[in-house]
């Protein structure tokens, strides 16, 4: 049937629907519809990684066998360094630039890598805003408190406090830089309300928030002339031999050349998996979110954590099939727009946290009161035109100007018709193990924003992740400028991959698999 | 750099699909009606590593050229959110060496003169109009430049807000203006000079530096996990 008949149903029982209430879960049902229904309980798609710091720990198919796969570099590879600077940083995004800012602010020598363009990432696309408590009637602890209960209580408490107590400054430092938050009238940032937040905290640049940061922070590094090297892909790190990792080894993707580079510090920026399509899910994340870090990380012997779950976004777009996994940003439900079935009926409050959304989402598709698409997929209604209904015309033109213009595109009025959504792969919920200056249990590697983990427990609250790479990003960067002065380089080696490759014989592991994957292989091979 | 054969284009339609003829930079190329340009670009076999980016509509890196069937207008688009149709033709933009001034956005003095000294051309708009149509933003960009000029930066930053920096502006312009880049220098300065400064940031600034909240975290930081968790259950 046509998508635009099926909608009707919208139309016609929104005005019922306004007038009722939602409750939340009980802790006890929330665990249960997590458990049933949640892709992070979906036993058949995980194993035990063989081998490796985290041997033994489960985790998605996909991710074990990139974490176990070989290096693509030789044992005998020149090491001759091309380059030599006091902190390296690895990937262009938001922690990268933060990290790079920092150490350069602090006076080192710093050399931003990445292997897309400088700020081509999963930061740039972030809409629904960064968490930080401005507000007078918020508070750090609250924030904490919020973030805790969205993680299932597992976040790392010192990260945490950390990122919550800093997050002040970090508004500061970025308006001082020119980023353009929305405001009040008296002056103030204005904060909205973020699915799982007891307290309005979000800022945001209307639905432009990761865009806005992402264009100042580019262009600071520019103009601070940071040392940048584009379109290279570190594909293995260097050690010194007594365990401190000393430097990085990048693939030049425009010329397939070897770049080393020596460095006193490295800084792994490198972002999340959504590339690696974890259980056949589409992804909102960029081109680039391959887990190249966690890959060169782990051989180096860095602990990995809560790399057995993931957040799957509950709006992901399922119509039109051009925008499939694309973002349909968590703003619309914060300004009150309803989660529909086919029947009409809402089943879920629509701020509950994501993991429960997204659930409850596929509860609704697997029992039948799904929406089908012509291309065969399955979604339910977000109810973007009862925002207008709600608020005043032209309040979804206004709040949402990106959403307007990626459906406009196609032919769709968002503020007329509702979206079809599904849940999306769109976070890495763990990653490497840091402590609170972002640095790994490998001396002088450090990791900062999605690729690190232990911060955001089992199910990143939202908004916490543009924040969490802007502090940790600070943090690692004025660490790793911090040593610069008093410390030597060290050697150049490769003794962490034979260590590594011994083990991965010693297993057993003949799977042909190199790592990291750098760009998902989209291109058609055949026909 | 590809490690498998994965193919996430083989969607039910991209298998069954009804396929249309497109050029790419003038090759003739057969591929799903409906799919993306830069998915008919993987479609057709080729790597594409400079030109692919968020693949969401915001990081600009897959600015396109296109043309429509016997339609002598060529138009701009991000070639991840445009759809293919039958005897469409186009072409990604190469990175285009725009200059970019280098300005330290905090030491300003004097930001609306400092815009003549870093981007002299920019008065020099001819009112073409071109930047405005090559924008796939519809951001009224010619507007926008002049604006700049007559020092309306806080109008400036809001009609910009929606900027990908594709660079699609500047290619065209005759006067040898970067649009987008003169609008990012001036956002960032209405932003850093010109916006009003948020006093309840600096109160809260001040009041964690003072320790307002220890008694708040103390108490919390002592819980166990039985208490923590019957706590954060209290906090609706």
């Amino acid at each position: 049937m046509d998508i635009h008949a099926l909608q009707h149903i919208v139309h016609q029982t929104r005005d019922a629907r306004r007038q009722q209430t939602i409750p939340k879960f009980s802790p006890a049902d929330r665990d249960q519809l997590i458990h049933k229904y949640h892709p992070d309980f979906r036993a058949s798609a995980y194993r035990p990684i063989r081998f490796g710091p985290n041997e033994g720990d489960r985790t998605v198919v996909e991710l074990a066998t990139l974490l176990e796969g070989d290096s693509p570099i030789q044992d005998h590879a020149e090491l001759t360094p091309h380059h030599t600077t006091d902190v390296l940083v690895i990937g262009g995004g938001g922690a990268g630039c933060a990290a790079a800012l920092h150490a350069h602010g602090a006076g080192s020598n710093v050399i931003l890598a990445t292997k897309l363009r400088l700020g081509d990432s999963n930061s740039v696309m972030a809409q629904g805003g960064m968490q930080i408590s401005v507000a007078p009637e918020d508070s750090p602890v609250t924030h904490f408190i919020d973030t805790l209960k969205g993680g299932h209580m597992e976040n790392d408490h010192d990260l945490l406090k950390v990122m919550v107590e800093e997050g002040p400054a970090i508004a500061k430092w970025l308006i001082e830089l020119g980023v353009l938050f929305d405001r009040q009238a008296d002056g103030n940032l204005h904060v909205k309300k973020g699915g799982g937040s007891s307290k309005p905290r979000l800022l945001t640049c209307s639905d432009y928030t990761g865009l806005e940061i992402m264009r100042v922070l580019k262009d600071e590094v520019i103009n601070q002339k940071i040392h940048v090297l584009e379109f290279a892909a570190a594909i293995e790190l260097l050690s010194d031999g007594n365990g401190a990792c000393t430097g990085a080894i990048f693939k030049d993707l425009d010329n397939q050349r070897h770049i080393v580079v020596s460095a006193k510090s490295v800084i792994l920026a490198t972002g999340g998996i959504g590339r690696l399509h974890i259980q056949g899910f589409p992804t909102s994340n960029h081109y680039g979110a391959t887990g190249d870090g966690l890959c060169l990380s782990y051989r180096m012997g860095a602990k990995l954590a809560h790399i057995d779950t993931f957040q799957y976004h509950p709006s992901g777009a399922v119509y039109p099939e051009q925008l499939i996994g694309a973002l349909v940003t968590e703003g619309i439900r914060s300004e009150g727009g309803h989660l529909v079935n086919a029947k009409g009926e809402r089943f879920v409050n629509e701020l509950d946290t994501r993991d429960v959304v997204s659930s409850s989402i596929i509860r609704e598709c697997e029992e039948g009161r799904g929406i089908r698409t012509m291309s065969g997929r399955v979604g339910v209604w977000l109810d973007t035109p009862l925002l207008d209904a709600e608020h005043g015309p032209g309040t979804v033109e206004k709040h949402f100007p990106a959403m307007v213009m990626q459906f406009d595109r196609f032919g769709i009025d968002i503020s007329k018709d509702p979206v079809l959504i599904y849940p999306t792969l769109h976070y890495q919920n763990g990653g490497v193990k840091i402590d609170t200056n972002s640095e790994t249990n490998v001396k002088n590697l450090f990791v900062a924003g999605e690729a690190s983990g232990g911060l955001h427990g089992r199910n990143r609250l939202m908004g916490n992740s543009l924040l969490d790479l802007m502090v940790f990003g600070k943090r690692s960067g004025l660490t790793a400028a911090g040593r610069a002065g008093t410390m030597k380089q060290g050697k150049l080696t490769l003794q962490h991959l034979d260590r590594f490759r011994a083990e991965a014989k010693k297993h057993g592991n003949v799977s042909g698999v190199i790592s990291p994957m750098i760009l998902p292989a989209y291109t058609r091979k055949v026909g | 750099m590809a490690t498998d054969d994965t193919n996430v284009i083989d969607q039910p339609e991209v298998m069954k699909p009804r396929m249309v003829t497109i050029e790419i930079a003038g090759k003739k190329v057969d591929v799903p009606e409906g799919i993306t340009v830069i998915k008919a670009m993987w479609y057709a076999g080729m790597d594409v590593v400079r030109g692919v980016g968020c693949l969401g509509g915001f990081c600009g890196a897959c600015a396109t050229y296109y043309r429509t069937k016997d339609d002598p207008k060529v138009r701009t688009c991000l070639a991840c959110q445009m759809a293919v149709q039958d005897g469409m033709s186009f072409t990604m933009m190469p990175p285009f060496p725009a200059r970019k001034a280098t300005y330290d956005i905090q030491t300003l003095q004097d930001p609306k003169q400092d815009l003549f000294n870093l981007y002299p051309e920019a008065p020099l708009c001819r009112n073409c109009n071109a930047c405005t149509e090559a924008c796939p933003q519809k951001i009224d960009v010619r507007e926008g430049v002049w604006k700049a000029v007559f020092g309306d930066f806080k109008s400036v930053s809001e009609m910009f807000m929606d900027c990908v920096m594709c660079g699609m502006c500047t290619p065209v312009c005759i006067a040898d203006i970067a649009p987008n880049l003169v609008a990012l220098y001036v956002s960032r300065a209405q932003g850093a000079h010109f916006a009003d400064k948020p006093v309840g940031l600096d109160t809260r600034i001040q009041e964690i530096q003072d320790g307002r909240f220890n008694d708040d975290w103390s108490k919390v930081l002592k819980m166990n996990k039985k208490e923590l968790a019957d706590y954060c259950a209290t906090v609706k």
